[in-house]
């Protein structure tokens, strides 16, 4: 029979002191049970998402039949209400004069040539959005495919995100907004009195495979949604073949929707 | 002893007591009646079991919205392998079609009243 020394005996109880405190760590690694939380197989992914608008085909339809689609679009998908008073008013996606949409493009003689020709213009989903640097409570915050997406839940109302935003697109509710939406959308929440909104560049259509509603409405073809990620995407293509301008691209917010006139 | 103005103070303890005790005696004997919660027919799991929902309904909704607000995940797996849209408005109320019949049963009953509907809007329901 062999004789175990105190040794041998401390080196093996050590030994399996040891594998018993790796048992539970072993056990969380190999287990399977996670929480199934996962995304549709039909959602668009992209790792930059930006809309390129070619203002020349809006005009045209605009100047022919006063189309306002992709407005009404958004807004009636999205509960956004229609108040007439500017100073309470809320939008996400309306329409600009040049002057007022690239002020600092404007000159003596650009008023002639681009009069009664207003730019579409919503949030731009800057690529180093200032509103998300000064949200105190993170209700607006950038996700990795580059949408600027709010938390309504967070959002407690201060306004920093406004006075940030060098675009306007943010609008504050002054008031409860129900009973300014004529036709409610069942499966859009509406907002609520206190809170901030904007465009989302549609999150909860492009989770299950969809366009944004404003570059689906669009007859004209005006609108068109990509990824700048994707070297081979329609918009990387615009981009590359076309000059195109951005809002205030001065202030290096780096906007992703691009203008073609 | 004696009580310096008894004849006020005592007759005014008694009917400030009869004051005080009047909702006691209003509903003694009838019992409050207790919330009924309509399920719906035709499923009948929801995406935890019964009894988890009833106590940590809220917790789970708290955690949902978040995940798919910020994370963006829209579909829970069911350990029965069902999947579920994460949803307020297109998910849980398209099994639990009434608010009035379902929500609000619990919620008027314990006195709660959750800000969902602040902007999550409830199904439109004859009443």
């Amino acid at each position: 029979m062999m004789e175990k020394s105190r040794r041998d005996f401390l080196k093996i109880g050590g030994i399996s002191a040891l594998g018993l405190s790796a048992l539970p760590a072993l056990s969380v690694l190999a287990g399977k049970k996670q929480p199934a939380f996962k995304l549709s197989d039909k959602a668009l992914e992209g790792k930059r998402w930006a809309m390129v608008i070619d203002m020349k085909k809006c005009w045209e339809k605009q100047k022919k039949e006063g189309c306002k689609d992709c407005l009404l679009a958004c807004h009636s998908i999205h509960n956004v209400p229609e108040i007439d008073n500017p100073k309470r008013e809320i939008k996400w996606i309306w329409t600009e004069p040049y002057e007022n949409a690239f002020p600092n493009l404007e000159y003596e003689y650009t008023k002639e040539v681009l009069k009664d020709k207003p730019f579409i213009v919503m949030c731009n989903h800057c690529s180093k959005p200032p509103c998300v640097r000064v949200c105190p409570t993170k209700a607006t915050f950038q996700r990795k495919d580059g949408v600027v997406m709010m938390d309504f839940h967070r959002c407690i109302g201060c306004r920093y995100c406004m006075a940030a935003c060098p675009y306007g697109s943010r609008s504050f509710n002054w008031g409860d907004p129900r009973p300014y939406i004529k036709k409610e959308n069942m499966e859009f929440p509406t907002r609520t009195k206190g809170v901030v909104e904007k465009c989302n560049f549609c999150a909860e259509r492009l989770a299950v495979g969809l366009k944004p509603a404003c570059v689906e409405a669009c007859k004209a073809g005006a609108l068109v949604f990509g990824d700048l990620g994707d070297p081979n995407s329609e918009v990387s293509k615009l981009l590359k073949s076309n000059y195109t301008i951005r809002r205030k691209n001065d202030l290096g917010t780096e906007p992703n929707i691009y203008y073609i006139i | 002893m004696k009580i310096y103005d008894g004849r006020k103070i005592i007759p005014g303890i008694l009917i400030a007591a009869v004051i005080f005790s009047f909702p006691f005696w209003l509903n003694f004997g009838k019992a409050a009646v207790p919330p009924k919660p309509k399920l719906p027919k035709e499923v009948k799991n929801c995406v935890e079991p019964t009894t988890f929902m009833r106590t940590s309904h809220m917790q789970l909704l708290n955690e949902w919205r978040d995940i798919v607000v910020r994370e963006n995940f829209r579909l829970f797996a069911a350990p029965d392998g069902k999947e579920h849209l994460m949803s307020l408005q297109n998910g849980c109320l398209k099994c639990h079609e009434s608010k009035a019949d379902f929500c609000d049963q619990c919620h008027n009953y314990l006195d709660v009243k959750p800000y969902c509907w602040d902007c999550h809007l409830a199904p439109k329901e004859n009443k």
